[in-house]
């Protein structure tokens, strides 16, 4: 299907999301959409997929005007949308899932639609089993069953907000793999993306958005330097590696069991010493999330030791653990990291109350003022979290950790988030570690993980390898392991 | 913190709505046989027509008030408080109690009523702990718990004015032998409203009010309420926080009953909580949660119910033609906000 998008505008309240946008994607290609944090691409997209409305500008679709009102109508002309948050629903089975949204006959087959689910995934190779509860899939599988969904509903046109953040390395070669087939069937593709070497791969045309403007458009081969410039409106670098000197044992691990219904990690054994960072590397959900939520204090482990600076804290309930200095930073910011609804502000006095029983607003808002300067929140601090860009959202869900922790544990801490904004969250974690305080993180990015990791463990189906000295490692031999070469 | 849209825009949209609910109240009255000005003129000056009638209004609105004040607070924990109406009955029987209990001992009456209503909100929020106890620790869902809660509740009250609390005598619907007029809450004038009644009331709906809007506390209510797992993680204690919600909003119930018993009916009767619990939670849906709505939309309910004491009387009709009416007020107001939501559907996500 051939798109075209012609001076879309959009405001909320103060701010200006798009501005003057317009936009073609012929039929059979795939066009990437690349811009800092906030910068108006989710909205763009969310206009040309019915979720919001734009202020004034139009929409072709094939060369004709197209009134799109509504998610539905998007999806009868044939635009889907894959969002940068999953808008799925989690206690359902995958199948049950599959089946929303259909129009038409009353009666829903189950064989059938199992059937048909199974044929469209044999397509793509995708593998996600049809009776699996959605809340029970990685945001991989996620993806992949909302993708089948939108094609089973005659979708033409895919758009996809950041669909490689949060997923493992094969799944994002299944996903690119299905990408490049539906674009030569004739299906158009728009990818929003920060990471420059996707949107290299895979793109034929890339249009560069900056504060609500189109700031350039490139077609591959691309120079990414000038990606870079047009995104930023300057050259970033990735700066290296700041040495901490480790100090003492802060975290030991003895023994450490932890299960949950799909895998068990058994007889961990290690030390995590203060100012450093332990990297943890796997395809998604092959055991880095239970050892971060066994660390945590989120999941009591079956057996062993975990002690903090000597003290056994293993079957403590969570306020210990987060008493004690140690902070969990979860993955899915709407759904465990941030309360939608509440604003910055009243999130930050949440974790920062002052002494007495009535919130000193003044007080909180210059605080807040603080943070956000701080952390480069661009967002109101009376809004709504949740309306915040998704990088925005991050960085408030990372502002919120609170000073002098000694252990950070953090699910792909930079999830969503431009190169720019990345090193500089990094930047501030490591000053957590020059004053003694552990990071353990996981990560999609290979480079990320041996960027910053002192040590990586690497998981494989509930093995863990290592710990390995990250500067002895390699992207290729990282990848080797993960899929479980010794 | 403000919630939200501005507040004069809720109002235009429960006027629309309370608009749309008299159309509709019109016709059926029509079909009845009625003439629906009459009918409202009726209503009208049966509630708000002389200061007797204001006062039997305010009787109603006191409890209203308590009720839906407290059940601000469990909806901004996010709970269900179907319970509310246990609540208010064990209010009223806790409050009985202690003033049985003290009612030959030689203290001060004013002491007595004290801590005859106080017993009355431990009642209450007793009642409303237990509700709470088997959400977090039984796993029972609050609004099946309540409901089950509300059986006990009432079937205690009827065992008590027919066994142990009985009149000398026999047992029967009309409740306890009253209590000495010295026992009562002191009323204005020749009215039968009490000022202390009212000032509990408006001081009931100001504190959580407040609460909700300036404290750690109410902030933390509200986080736990919106999404309870990130609340946890951020390091609220969410069993306890749900846990107090429940033992205010029990509290507020169980002021609400005490009153019942102290300032209207002076004993224990069957029908104590008037069905204000359930009216209340009506009431606070229809103000949207805002603690600034609420005096006025719980001052209409209870105008529509002694507004409605005329109908039989003048018409022949049914009184059961206020609970219609209420009723649609209610569907209207879920349509009008419906219609909005669909109207400006850019504002969701
Ligand atoms: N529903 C909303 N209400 C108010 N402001 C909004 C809303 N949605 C987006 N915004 C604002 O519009 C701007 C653009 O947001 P958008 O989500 O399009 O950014 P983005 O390019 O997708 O960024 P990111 O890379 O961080 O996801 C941001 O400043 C954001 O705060
Ligand atoms: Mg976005």
């Amino acid at each position: 299907m051939n798109i075209a998008l012609e001076n879309i505008s959009k405001r909320f309240g103060e701010v200006q999301a798009n501005e003057g946008i317009s936009l073609a994607v012929p039929a059979g290609t795939i066009h990437g959409i690349l811009g800092e944090n906030g910068a108006g691409k989710s909205t763009l997209m969310k206009i040309l997929s019915g979720f919001i409305r734009a202020d004034s500008g139009r929409t072709f679709l094939d060369g004709a005007p197209a009134q799109i009102r509504g998610p539905a109508d998007a999806i009868r002309l044939g635009i889907g949308m894959l969002h940068q948050d999953p808008l799925d629903f989690p206690p359902m089975t995958a199948v049950d899932n599959f089946l929303a949204g259909r129009t038409g006959a009353w009666r829903l087959s189950r064989p059938d639609a199992r059937r048909e689910l199974e044929e469209r995934q044999a397509d793509f190779d995708f593998r996600v089993d049809p009776g699996a509860r959605v809340e029970n899939l990685t945001v991989g599988e996620r993806q992949q069953l909302e993708m089948v969904r939108l094609l089973s509903l005659g979708a033409r046109a895919l758009i996809l907000d950041e669909p490689t953040t949060g997923i493992s390395a094969l799944q994002k070669d299944r996903l690119f793999a299905a990408l490049r087939k539906l674009a030569a069937d004739g299906k158009s593709i728009i990818l929003i993306s920060h990471k420059l070497r996707d949107v290299e791969m895979l793109c034929d045309e890339v249009t560069v958005l900056r504060r609500a403007r189109v700031a350039g458009r490139a077609q591959a081969p691309y120079d990414l330097n000038e990606l870079v410039r047009l995104m930023f409106g300057r050259v970033v670098t990735r700066e290296p590696r700041l040495e901490v000197p480790t100090g003492g044992p802060l975290l030991t691990l003895d023994g450490l069991a932890v299960e949950d219904h799909r895998l068990r990690l058994a007889g961990l054994n290690l030390e995590i010493r203060a100012g450093e960072v332990i990297g943890l590397a796997g395809l998604e959900g092959s055991g880095q999330e239970l050892f971060l939520r066994a660390c945590g204090g989120l999941l009591r482990p079956a057996a062993g030791r975990l002690r903090l600076a000597g003290r056994d804290l293993a079957g403590e309930p969570y306020p210990v653990f987060r008493d004690a200095g140690i902070a969990y930073v979860p993955a899915a910011r709407l759904e465990e990291g941030l309360v939608a609804g509440l604003t910055p502000a009243e999130h930050f006095a949440i974790v920062e109350p002052g002494g007495g029983l009535v919130i000193d607003w003044k007080l909180t808002m210059e605080q807040a003022e603080r943070r956000i300067a701080e952390y480069d929140i661009r967002g109101a601090a009376t809004g709504p979290v949740d309306s915040l860009s998704g990088g925005n959202q991050q960085r408030a869900l990372l502002s919120l950790l609170p000073p002098g922790l000694c252990l950070v544990l953090l699910e792909h801490p930079t999830r969503g988030l431009d190169v720019e904004s990345a090193s500089a969250i990094w930047r501030k974690l490591l000053d957590r570690c020059a004053d003694g305080a552990a990071l353990v993180f996981t990560s999609s990015d290979l480079e990320e993980i041996l960027q910053y990791s002192d040590r990586v463990l690497v998981f494989f189906g509930g093995q863990v390898a290592g710990p390995v000295p990250a500067s002895a490692m390699t992207v290729e031999r990282l990848g080797e392991m993960m899929g479980g070469q010794p | 913190m403000k919630e939200g849209r501005p507040g004069w825009e809720a109002a235009v949209r429960i006027g629309l709505a309370a608009g749309l609910a008299v159309v509709f109240v019109s016709g059926l009255l029509a079909l009845l046989g009625v003439s629906p000005a009459r009918a409202f003129m009726e209503m009208a000056s049966g509630s708000v027509g002389s200061a007797g009638k204001l006062a039997d209004v305010l009787v109603a609105w006191v409890p209203l008030l308590l009720v839906a004040s407290g059940l601000l607070v469990t909806f901004a924990a996010g709970l269900w408080n179907i319970g509310i109406e246990g609540q208010v009955m064990m209010g009223a029987v806790f409050t009985t109690w202690m003033l049985r209990l003290l009612q030959d001992a030689a203290l001060p009456p004013a002491l007595v009523l004290a801590l005859a209503i106080g017993a009355g909100m431990l009642g209450g929020a007793l009642w409303a702990v237990f509700a709470g106890l088997l959400k977090t620790h039984g796993g029972v869902n609050e609004i099946f718990g309540g409901l089950g809660l509300n059986f006990v509740a009432s079937g205690l009250a009827l065992w008590l004015i027919f066994g142990p609390w009985k009149r000398p005598g026999v047992g029967s619907m009309s409740g306890t032998e009253p209590f000495p007029e010295a026992l009562w809450l002191p009323q204005i004038g020749a009215l039968r409203l009490s000022g202390w009644a009212l000032a509990l009331g408006v001081l009931g709906i100001v504190l959580v009010g407040a609460l909700l809007r300036g404290t750690y506390f109410g902030l933390k209510v509200k986080a736990v309420g919106r999404n309870a797992r990130a609340a946890f993680l951020l390091g609220i204690p969410t069993t306890r926080y749900m846990l107090s919600g429940f033992a205010l909003c029990g509290a507020l119930a169980g002021a609400a009953g005490a009153l019942q018993v102290t300032a209207v009916y002076h004993r224990l009767i069957p029908a104590i909580s008037s069905g204000y619990g359930f009216l209340g939670l009506l009431v606070a849906m229809l103000s949207g949660y805002r603690a600034l709505a609420v005096p006025f939309v719980a001052f209409f309910f209870a105008a529509l119910n002694i507004g409605s004491i005329q109908l039989p009387i003048v018409f022949r009709l049914d009184s059961s033609l206020s609970g219609v009416l209420q009723g649609m007020l209610v569907l209207c107001v879920l349509v009008v906000h419906g219609a909005r939501r669909r109207f400006r559907r850019e504002a969701a996500p």
